[in-house]
């Protein structure tokens, strides 16, 4: 019946669950977890000798841009939430239904049902259709759905399905067409800035109706000190609301902008230092739940034009990995916590049985090298544009290998490197 | 003020740059051999014969990716002055038009030889772009709401004849400052040169945190105006602005038109400076403009010609072989 010989890794150390991280073996068969701890091969198993290394849940990439198989395998992740920002847009079930599909079997790809149609803001999509087309939870996509009649009308429809909605948070009206935050550098620069309270803004319109609707809604990325405490305090009065962040906030900050370098030019654009510091503290503490790649390879095309003209957007596929260890190593946060972070946090908000190792649960695991150094190289990426913000950085942590429901992936390219 | 006013290193070494990309990045005194080099050109072009052919054999190309009537012009005649083949490219005029990026536009004017390469662009950041990717000289003739640099030497140059020395010096700056690439590198400029720089707008065309550029911020223009030694007056910069920043004309001249009742706050003999093209009737009225003595509005045209002559000279030295420079 099986089609997968069972696997079994052995002599590495088990992240688990409850954030404890003891050595041991894993055996899967039949694409799931089957036992953990102090488990021997059985004859016939594909043996995998992990002595020394870290055995952790593959990652589950909440908010990608594009299927970049190449940049997610390297960096460790078996599951990618995709954006609805597609062209044309996930915003009807056939294009959902093909987005799930598209990355099988060694990449499970999980669409966001675009909120509106044609991500306009003003139209509800086919939600429920595309719920059974495969789509996990519903998205705004880049944008904030500026009505908010609309935005309540999304969030009641979305509490019925049971659906959590995954939103921009910036007020659109403050933003206007600006490309940084309002200060000291975008006013050297002469860019078109906005207030970081463009973020606060939007974070408490979405949060009332959210409560209003009762719905479960998730900020894809929260940035600024206001934001983070927003989030804080609703969680303390019991909204089901939960908040994730790219590295690139709290890795830099709008002083990285200098000199007009366009692999800065993000949305929302880079924070202050201060906001830089508040979202540490809230990845700390617990008010950030999520920490995803945002992953958007973009080419010279994009990438290659004035700051204003260019796109929004970072390859960040094959540092989230590291960027989240050098938090274990400075001290933030745990290496448990790491993984809640990028693995088990982002399969419960979706729904999937995985990002945790326990038995019955997916065999999406990642042998992991924490403190083998590399230097990122925006020349050299595995993704298919090199527009990392951390070009020629010195990192920490590397995949050694990965397993998508019990089967190897990329091992050749893998032994090739 | 014919003869230099400070010994200057030789050679190069008096002006280490490859380009003029802004005011940020230039020191005091390097922004004094401009102005010191400048001096030259202001008394050869109030002679008929205004021709020197420092620079025959060289093509300028003046790449506008957006409208200039004034700053071209000026440009094409320091050129044409100094003896360079001068060639205006226009972006209406070019294959900008059809799709082609910045890059590539930029690089066809390089295989082409050029010998400096001046861009106006609409978008802040776009010249040092293309500076870095073009084998020549480059001069910002503006971009976006960044920088203008010869504009901030050009008036540098128009206070130093009036007022010969900078320290002491109070400028008020009026107008759209959120906007304004002159505001910036005039900002720079100043500042860098010893001057108080006082910077008056509405609050939704003052840039945040423009103090950290050393200036004091005001919205109350009269209070912006007590005692000032120059009034430097910009236009609003509607072409700039997604959304309405204020009322009306009307209304904008009413808090912040430079009136002669207004101009009476400023200091006894206050000079009066707007680098065009002017509003009359809503930032600067017409009698204040055109206040013999007290406006230096032509004179500042005058000498942006002589600015851009020195820009140009200097930055070509390298390649015509100048001992010191090659």
């Amino acid at each position: 019946m099986s089609s997968v010989t069972p696997l079994t890794i052995t002599g590495g150390q088990l992240v688990l669950p409850d954030g404890g991280v003891t050595p041991g073996a894993i055996r899967c068969v039949d694409g799931h977890i089957v036992a953990l701890g102090d488990v021997a091969p059985q004859p016939g198993d594909r043996v995998h000798d992990a002595a020394g290394k870290v055995i952790a849940p593959g990652l589950v990439d909440i908010g990608v841009f594009a299927i970049d198989k190449p940049a997610f395998h390297f960096g460790g992740i078996t599951r990618a939430a995709l954006m609805p920002d597609q062209d044309p847009p996930l915003d009807v079930p056939a294009r959902v239904r093909f987005a799930a599909q598209s990355g099988k079997p060694d990449l499970w790809v999980h669409p966001f049902a675009a909120a509106t149609r044609d991500l306009a803001g003003d139209r509800l999509a086919e939600i429920a259709l595309m719920r059974d087309a495969g789509a996990r939870a519903i998205a705004t996509g880049r944008a904030w759905i500026a009505d908010s009649g609309t935005m309540l009308r999304l969030l009641q429809y979305a509490a019925m399905l049971d659906l959590v909605v995954c939103t921009h948070t910036e007020d659109a009206g403050i933003t206007g067409c600006a490309v940084a935050t309002s200060g000291e550098m975008a006013t050297r620069l002469g860019l078109p800035a906005a207030p970081a309270a463009a973020e606060a803004l939007a974070i408490t319109r979405d949060l009332a109706l959210a409560e209003l609707a009762g719905a479960r809604i998730h900020f894809r990325n929260v940035t600024t000190a206001a934001g983070l405490d927003l989030v804080r305090a609703a969680k303390a009065r019991g909204v089901p609301v939960t908040a994730g962040v790219s590295p690139a906030y709290f890795m830099l900050s709008d002083l990285a902008m200098a000199e007009f370098r366009t692999f800065m030019h993000l949305s929302p654009p880079l924070r202050s230092e201060a906001d830089r510091k508040a979202v540490l503290a809230a990845v700390a503490d617990g008010t950030i739940d999520v920490i995803g790649s945002g992953h958007d390879p973009r080419g010279p095309e994009d990438k290659r034009l004035p700051f204003a003209d260019s796109e929004p957007g970072m390859a960040g596929a094959e540092t989230l990995l590291p960027l989240t260890l050098s938090l274990v190593r400075d001290g933030v946060i745990t290496l448990g916590r790491a993984f809640a972070l990028l693995a088990a946090n982002p399969a419960r908000l979706l729904g999937v049985n995985a990002g945790r190792l326990e038995v019955g649960a997916q065999a999406d695991l990642a042998v992991i090298d924490p403190d083998r150094p590399w230097i990122v190289d925006s020349d050299k990426m595995a993704a298919s544009a090199g527009n990392t913000p951390f070009d020629k950085q010195p990192v920490q942590g590397r995949v050694l290998a990965l397993f998508k429901g019990g089967s190897p992936v990329g091992a050749k390219k893998r032994a090739a490197s | 003020m014919t003869s230099p006013t400070f010994q200057y290193p030789a050679g190069s070494a008096a002006f280490p740059h490859r380009g003029l990309v802004g005011i940020a990045g230039l020191a005091p005194h390097e922004i004094m051999f401009l102005l010191d080099e400048a001096e030259q050109w202001v008394q050869l072009n109030r002679h008929a014969q205004k021709h020197r052919n420092l620079l025959a054999g060289l093509t300028i190309i003046n790449a506008f990716f957006e409208n200039s009537t004034r700053t071209l012009l000026s440009f094409e005649i320091a050129g044409k002055r100094l003896g360079a083949d001068v060639v205006n490219m226009h972006a209406a005029q070019s294959s900008v038009k059809k799709g082609e990026t910045l890059i590539d536009t930029a690089m066809t004017l390089n295989a082409m030889h050029a010998d400096a390469i001046v861009i106006r662009h609409g978008s802040s950041g776009a010249v040092r772009l293309i500076a870095g990717k073009v084998d020549c000289p480059v001069l910002n003739a503006g971009d976006g709401q960044h920088e203008h640099p010869t504009q901030a030497l050009l008036d540098a140059l128009t206070i130093r004849h009036a007022k010969r020395a900078f320290n002491g010096l109070t400028v008020t700056i009026c107008g759209d400052i959120l906007h304004s690439r002159v505001a910036r590198s005039n900002i720079l400029c100043l500042t860098s040169l010893g001057a108080d720089v006082r910077v008056c707008a509405p609050p939704a065309l003052m840039p945040e945190a423009i103090e950290a550029m050393n200036v004091t911020p005001f919205h109350d223009f009269d209070a912006a105006l007590a005692g000032a030694d120059v009034v430097m007056m910009l236009r609003l910069q509607l072409e700039r602005m997604q959304g309405q920043f204020i009322p009306s004309p009307r209304e904008y001249r009413h808090l912040y038109g430079l009136t002669l009742d207004r101009l009476e706050r400023a200091a006894p003999d206050a000079l009066v400076m707007h680098p065009g093209p002017m509003n009359r009737g809503v930032e600067i009225d017409s009698n204040v403009a055109d206040l013999v003595g007290r406006s230096l509005i032509t004179r500042q045209v005058e000498m942006g010609v002589a600015i851009r002559m020195a820009c140009l000279d200097v930055l070509t030295r390298k390649a015509r072989g100048l001992e010191g420079w090659a």
